[in-house]
């Protein structure tokens, strides 16, 4: 019957100590293990594929033999559970952090992560940015209350390494967009604003405040964030987050709903 | 359209060379898992192709030839392709791809027995329900046979689609390919294929294996240019179908526009060899 068949089939593929399921012609010369084995290749070696696509810089730092071997290892143990594999790296990061063999790369969990946060950026929903010029003739106490809402490819990531940097030295002629804030390389904010995909190297304090606005905190309280020595002052914070195009409206939470705000 | 051409599956590494300039080929195929995400430049792309392109949406993830149910949600992702794309053409494997939840990225083998006929023709009917056409279905290139099939593989299509009504996609290198893996004569596979349904062709580049003992197989790898025995099998299945609109499938070490653009550009001249009797569409 099919369904057992199929079942024997399914299990024998992602692991090569299991008999291959009875029933296999290994006729025309060849065995039908070894037929089977082109089956168990094809689904190792296209997984591990879909993997390198999404995780390029990854692979160069670590070499293709081990990122291969790597990403076996996470194929085997978590193979896709759908068929658009665009989200199937999400768990590879956190695998990576926990493969012994990597432990030699302290850096590769976090750079897997800033990859990981460039795809999702690049399939997230579209929306257009608005320009800070929308906020004029605001008061400073309707400016408090705002919520800002961000692009929805907007992605944050906070590294104790300097994964920014690591990942740019891979990016050959195509460096990072600088910033005129102060940069520590060990965080990142990712963002699609149009067609492609930005990385961009922030400072801590930077990062707590656009982390807090994606929360949905007031922009008074989210600017308290960078209320720190080392942080920019809250007009370029926020000149800077608009000119990005990290913006796409706001809502006011503290006057009544009917005064509605041109965004 | 208004005769069978050439088309060839769009890349994202040929976006910029296919949205900015005057692409010679007559229409486009995608994969519609690669564009099942909420946005961002593919489905932008995507969108602008169409405008100026027939397109054929050729799915890798339905598990047509699992015995589980169908995934449904997977269904509804391609019906809202499907409805916001308005794809001249919608095909499918002989295949699957999912068991249990895992999803395998690869068109895996299914015997034909007539259990696996009921089966697969409740899949194909279900899913032309679903999505409200008629879709094709591909026949697989594959590596092992399995004893208790009881139908050739020819006979097995004839029958889904005259059971279905579906149509067939008829992919020359994977009669080349199979037929070689299992010794048989891939002309005659190709005389006793249903050619009445069929609405597509595919050619694609295929890579050898070779045991030590120098047993050969050969893999389905779309990673080159196509054989000589596929374009002359090509021929053969012209002659016996007529022309039909024909992809160059080239998925891995995919070459540039140009070269890829030559591959479409030989189909083409072999197409116009046969005459195209009341040809008015690309299906």
């Amino acid at each position: 019957m099919w369904p057992e068949t199929q079942s024997a089939f399914a299990a024998a593929l992602l692991d090569p100590g299991k008999e291959i399921p009875s029933g296999i012609a290994g006729d025309f010369g060849r065995a039908a293990k070894d037929r089977f084995a082109v089956y168990r290749n094809n689904v190792i070696k296209g997984l591990c594929e879909a993997l390198r696509e999404g995780f390029p810089v990854v692979a160069a730092l670590v070499g293709d033999e081990f990122f291969d071997a790597m990403a076996s290892a996470f194929v085997r143990a978590m193979p896709p559970a759908s068929p658009v594999l665009l989200h199937y790296g999400r768990g590879f990061p956190d695998f990576i952090a926990a493969f012994e063999p990597a432990a030699a790369v302290p850096y590769l969990a976090d750079v897997a992560r800033l990859e990981q946060a460039r795809t999702e950026a690049y399939h997230a929903a579209d929306a257009d940015p608005v320009g800070i010029d929308t906020l004029q003739g605001l008061s400073d106490e309707r400016l408090a209350g705002l919520r800002l809402e961000l692009h929805p490819s907007l992605r944050l990531l906070a590294s104790e390494l300097p994964v920014v940097s690591i990942w740019q030295a891979h990016q050959g002629s195509d460096p990072v967009a600088g910033s005129g804030l102060p940069q520590t390389g060990d965080c990142a904010l990712v963002l699609r604003p149009g067609w492609s995909v930005e990385v961009r190297a922030v400072a801590a304090p930077v990062h707590s405040f656009v982390k807090a606005l994606g929360t949905g905190a007031p922009l008074a309280d989210a600017l308290e964030r960078l209320d720190r020595a080392d942080a920019p002052d809250p007009s370029s914070a926020l000149v800077e987050l608009f000119g990005l195009g990290a913006v796409t409206g706001f809502t006011d939470t503290r006057i009544e709903p009917k005064e509605e705000l041109p965004c | 359209m208004t005769r069978a051409r050439a088309g060839v599956g769009l890349k994202p590494r040929h976006y910029q060379d296919v949205l900015e300039g005057v692409p010679e080929t007559g229409w486009f195929e995608v994969h519609p898992e690669n564009y099942m995400g909420d946005g961002g430049p593919p489905l932008a792309a995507l969108a602008r192709v169409r405008e100026r392109f027939p397109l054929s949406l050729h799915g890798v993830g339905l598990s047509i030839g699992g015995a589980g149910d169908l995934d449904h949600d997977h269904l509804d992702r391609l019906k809202a392709l499907v409805e916001r794309f308005q794809p001249e053409l919608v095909s499918e494997h002989l295949a699957w791809s999912t068991h249990q939840g895992r999803f395998f990225n690869d068109l895996l083998a299914l015997p034909y027995t007539d259990e696996t006929l009921d089966q697969v023709g409740r899949h194909v009917d279900q899913v032309q329900t679903h999505l409200g056409r008629r879709i094709l279905i591909e026949n697989p290139a594959t590596y092992l046979r399995f004893e208790e099939s009881s139908w050739t593989e020819t006979d097995f299509i004839a029958e889904l689609a005259r059971r279905t009504g579906c149509g067939v996609l008829l992919d020359v290198n994977n009669v080349f390919v199979s037929c070689t893996n299992h010794g048989d004569d891939p002309h005659d596979y190709l005389s006793r294929f249903p050619m009445a349904p069929v609405g597509e062709i595919h050619l694609a580049g295929h890579a050898e294996d070779r045991a030590d003992d120098g047993a050969l197989l050969l893999i389905d790898a779309h990673d080159r240019a196509v054989a000589d025995p596929v374009w002359a099998l090509y021929r053969q299945a012209l002659r016996l179908g007529g022309p039909k609109p024909t992809l160059i499938e080239w998925d891995n070490d995919i070459p540039d526009w140009t070269t890829l653009q030559a591959e479409a550009a030989r189909a083409d001249a072999i197409l116009a060899e046969f005459p195209q009797p009341g040809a008015r569409h690309v299906a």
